[in-house]
C-alpha cells in the first residue's frame, strides 16, 4: 500500500525531496543579522496557501453558505499573510538599504 | 535599482500579454499551459527570491522577486481556475483579496519597528488559519458528497464499489492529507496567537505540572484520532471536529510554557509548520507552486530555527520543553541579595564618556521600548565630535529576535560598520574605557558563564566586565526578560543610571554638551 502510494505520487516525492535540499542550502550560511527579515520573508512565501483558499472558495456552490463564509474568511486571512508578510519584510529590509546608502555618501 | 524596475516591467508585460491572449480564446486547452507556466514562474520567484534574501545587498530585491512570483501564482489560480474549470464566486474572491490587501498593508505599515516580531507571528497565524479552513471546507464537501451517495445506494454497495475500483484508498489518501493540513495549520494558528500575546505582554508564561506529558498525550490523541478516522476504524464526521479542537488545545499548551526569550525560535518553528500545511494543500490540489513554496518554507524554516538556536547556544529540545521559563523563578529567588550597587548621576556618566577614548554601547530591548534609538545616535555623534570612538555591541538576540536591533538602529541612521557582532566586539572590551548598557540585561549577565544552575547558563554573552567602567541604564532593579538577577550590577566597576532610557540619554546629551 505504501509502495503504491509512493509510485502514484513519485513526481511529488522527487519535488519534495529536492525542495527540502534547496531550502536547507539557501539558509545554511546566512548572517544572523538577516534572520528576522528572512523569517518574515519565508512567512510571506508560505502565504501561497492562499491559492488553496481561492480554489476551494471557487468551487463552492452559491447556496453552500458554510463554505462561502469559511472560504471568504480563508481568502482574507491568506491575503493578510501574503501582503502583510511581504510589506513587513520590505520595511525591515528598507532600513538596511538606507543604511548602506548613508554609509557610502 | 534600475535592474529592479526592468524586472517588474518584464513581469507586468508578461502578465498582461499572456492574460490578454487567453482572454481572446478562453478555452481550457489554452488556459492550462499558461497556468502551469505562471506557476513555474512563481516557484522560480520564490527560490531565487529566498536565495537573494540571504545577502544584505540583494535582500530587498529578493523579497520583491518573491512577491512578484506570488502575484503570478495567485493571478494564474484566479484567472485559469483548476483543471481547466473556471472558478465560481469570482467577485467574492476578489473582494476578499482586496479586503485582505488593504488591511494587511495598513497593519504592516503602521506597526512600530519594535513590535515587528509580534507582527510576523500574527501573519504566520493567519496563514495557519487559512490552511486549517481549507481542510475544514474540503472535509465538509467530502462528507456532503459521501452522504449523498450513501443515502442513494446504501453503504455496503458503496464500500464494495470503492474497494473494487481502488477509489477507497484514493479517498483515504485525500482524507489523510486534509487531516495533515488541518492539524498542522491549527497548531500553527493557535501557537502563533499565543506567541503574539506573549510578545505583546498580554499572556504570561504558564506551565502545568508535568506539562510535557500532557502535551505528548494531546499530540498522541490528535494523531491517533486522525489516523483512526482516515483508516476507517472510526466513523462519523464528529471525530474530525474533535481533532480540530484537540489540535488547537495542543497548539496553545505547546507554546504557553515556553519562555519569552525563546519566542523567536518558536515563531520560526511555527513558520515552517505553516509551510508544511501549505505544502499539504499543494498535494491535495495537485498544485506545484503551493507544494514547492510550502516545502521550501518548511525546510528553510526548520533550518533557520536550528541556526537561531545555535546562535543562542540553546538546543531545540530545551527550547521546546521550556527549560528557561520553568527554572527562572527559583533561580531569581536564591540569587537576589547579591550585595550593594553604586548609583550614578547623569553628570558623572557624561564626564566619564567625554574623556574616554573608546565607548561601546550595548543596546537592548529597553532602548527599543523607550524609542531611544534616535537620541542614542545623537549621543554617538556628539561623542565622536569630541574625538571619542563609539561602537555598538550587538548580541545575536538583542531586542527580541536575531537582527532585530540592527533594524532598529538602522532606522535611526546608525552606520552599518558601527554595529559590531558579539564575536568581534568581545576581544575589544579590554581596551574599552566605558561600556554603556542601555536597556539590556540578560545578554550581559555573567551568570551565563559562571553559574551552571542559572537558566541562561551556556548562552554566549557580551563580556562587558572586561572594560574599565560599565554604566548600566535601567528603569529599576527589576530582573530582565529571563526573570533572573544580574551579578554584573554588584561588580565594583559597574555603576547604575536609573531612569527611562530615552530621558537618561537626553540628559547625557545635554550634560556632554555643557561640559
Amino acid at each position: 500500500m505504501i509502495l503504491n502510494f509512493i509510485y502514484e505520487n513519485i513526481e511529488f516525492i522527487y519535488l519534495i525531496f529536492l525542495m527540502v535540499i534547496v531550502g536547507i542550502e539557501l539558509i545554511s550560511h546566512v548572517p544572523s543579522v538577516l534572520h528576522t527579515p528572512l523569517m518574515s520573508g519565508a512567512n510571506a512565501i508560505h502565504g501561497v496557501v492562499l491559492i488553496g483558499a481561492i480554489l476551494v472558495l471557487g468551487k463552492a456552490h452559491s447556496d453552500d453558505y458554510f463554505s462561502l463564509v469559511l472560504g471568504f474568511i480563508g481568502v482574507v486571512l491568506g491575503t493578510l499573510n501574503v501582503v502583510g508578510g511581504f510589506v513587513v519584510t520590505d520595511r525591515m529590509l528598507e532600513m538596511f538599504k538606507k543604511k548602506d546608502k548613508g554609509g557610502k555618501a | 535599482m534600475k535592474k529592479l524596475i526592468s524586472l517588474e516591467t518584464i513581469a507586468l508585460v508578461m502578465l498582461v500579454g499572456l492574460g490578454a491572449s487567453y482572454m481572446m480564446d478562453p478555452t481550457p486547452e489554452r488556459g492550462l499551459p499558461i497556468q502551469e507556466f505562471f506557476y513555474l514562474l512563481g516557484s522560480i520567484g520564490f527560490v531565487v527570491g529566498l536565495k537573494m534574501m540571504g545577502k544584505p545587498d540583494t535582500a530587498r530585491r529578493g523579497n520583491m522577486l518573491a512577491a512578484i512570483g506570488m502575484v503570478f501564482a495567485v493571478v494564474a489560480a484566479l484567472v485559469f481556475g483548476k483543471d481547466g474549470q473556471a472558478l465560481h464566486n469570482v467577485p467574492l474572491i476578489i473582494g476578499a483579496i482586496a479586503l485582505g490587501t488593504v488591511v494587511g498593508t495598513m497593519m504592516a505599515k503602521r506597526v512600530q519597528m519594535t513590535a515587528m516580531p509580534q507582527m510576523v507571528s500574527l501573519f504566520n497565524g493567519m496563514g495557519g488559519a487559512c490552511a486549517a479552513l481549507i481542510g475544514l471546507m474540503e472535509f465538509h464537501e467530502m462528507s456532503a458528497t459521501f452522504a449523498g451517495i450513501e443515502s442513494e445506494i446504501g453503504q455496503a454497495v458503496v464500500a464494495a464499489a470503492l474497494a473494487l475500483t481502488g477509489a477507497s484508498s484514493a479517498l483515504q489518501t485525500q482524507l489523510g492529507i486534509i487531516y495533515a493540513g488541518l492539524i498542522i495549520g491549527t497548531v500553527s494558528f493557535a501557537g502563533s496567537m499565543i506567541a503574539f500575546g506573549k510578545l505583546e505582554g498580554k499572556i504570561k508564561d504558564f506551565a502545568l505540572p508535568g506539562q510535557q506529558y500532557v502535551n505528548l498525550a494531546l499530540l498522541g490523541t490528535v494523531l491517533g484520532l486522525a489516523a483512526g478516522h482516515t483508516l476507517g476504524y472510526l466513523e462519523g464526521s464528529l471525530w474530525f471536529y474533535l481533532v480540530l479542537v484537540v489540535a488547537a488545545l495542543y497548539g496553545i499548551l505547546f507554546v504557553l510554557p515556553i519562555g519569552g526569550a525563546d519566542m523567536p525560535v518558536v515563531i520560526s518553528l511555527l513558520n515552517s509548520f505553516t509551510g508544511v500545511a501549505a505544502a499539504c494543500g499543494g498535494f491535495l490540489y495537485d498544485n506545484n507552486v503551493m507544494l514547492m513554496g510550502g516545502v521550501l518554507v518548511g525546510s528553510a524554516g526548520t533550518i533557520l530555527t536550528v541556526v537561531m538556536c545555535n546562535a543562542m547556544n540553546r538546543s531545540l529540545t530545551n527550547v521546546l520543553l521550556g527549560k528557561v521559563g520553568g527554572a527562572s523563578a527559583a533561580a531569581s529567588a536564591s540569587n537576589s541579595a547579591g550585595g550593594s550597587i553604586r548609583e550614578l548621576q547623569a553628570t558623572d556618566v557624561a564626564i566619564m564618556m567625554k574623556y574616554a577614548s573608546k565607548v561601546v554601547v550595548v543596546p537592548g530591548y529597553g532602548l527599543a521600548v523607550a524609542q531611544a534609538q534616535h537620541v542614542c545616535h545623537e549621543l554617538e555623534l556628539l561623542l565622536e565630535s569630541e574625538g571619542v570612538e563609539v561602537k555598538y555591541a550587538i548580541h545575536p538576540v538583542a531586542g527580541r529576535m536575531p537582527g532585530h536591533m540592527n533594524v532598529l538602529l538602522a532606522e535611526s541612521n546608525v552606520e552599518y560598520d558601527k554595529l559590531v557582532e558579539m564575536e568581534d566586539i568581545n576581544p575589544e572590551f579590554a581596551t574599552t574605557d566605558v561600556v554603556l548598557v542601555v536597556g539590556a540585561n540578560d545578554v550581559v549577565n555573567p551568570a551565563a558563564k559562571t553559574d551552571p544552575s542559572s537558566p541562561i547558563y551556556g548562552m554566549p554573552i557580551l563580556d562587558v566586565e572586561n572594560a574599565k567602567q560599565v554604566v548600566v541604564m535601567k528603569r529599576s532593579m527589576k530582573a530582565g526578560y529571563a526573570g533572573i538577577d544580574n551579578d554584573l550590577f554588584y561588580n565594583s566597576k559597574c555603576g547604575m543610571l536609573f531612569g527611562d532610557a530615552k530621558d537618561s540619554l537626553q540628559k547625557l546629551v545635554s550634560e556632554v554638551k555643557s561640559l
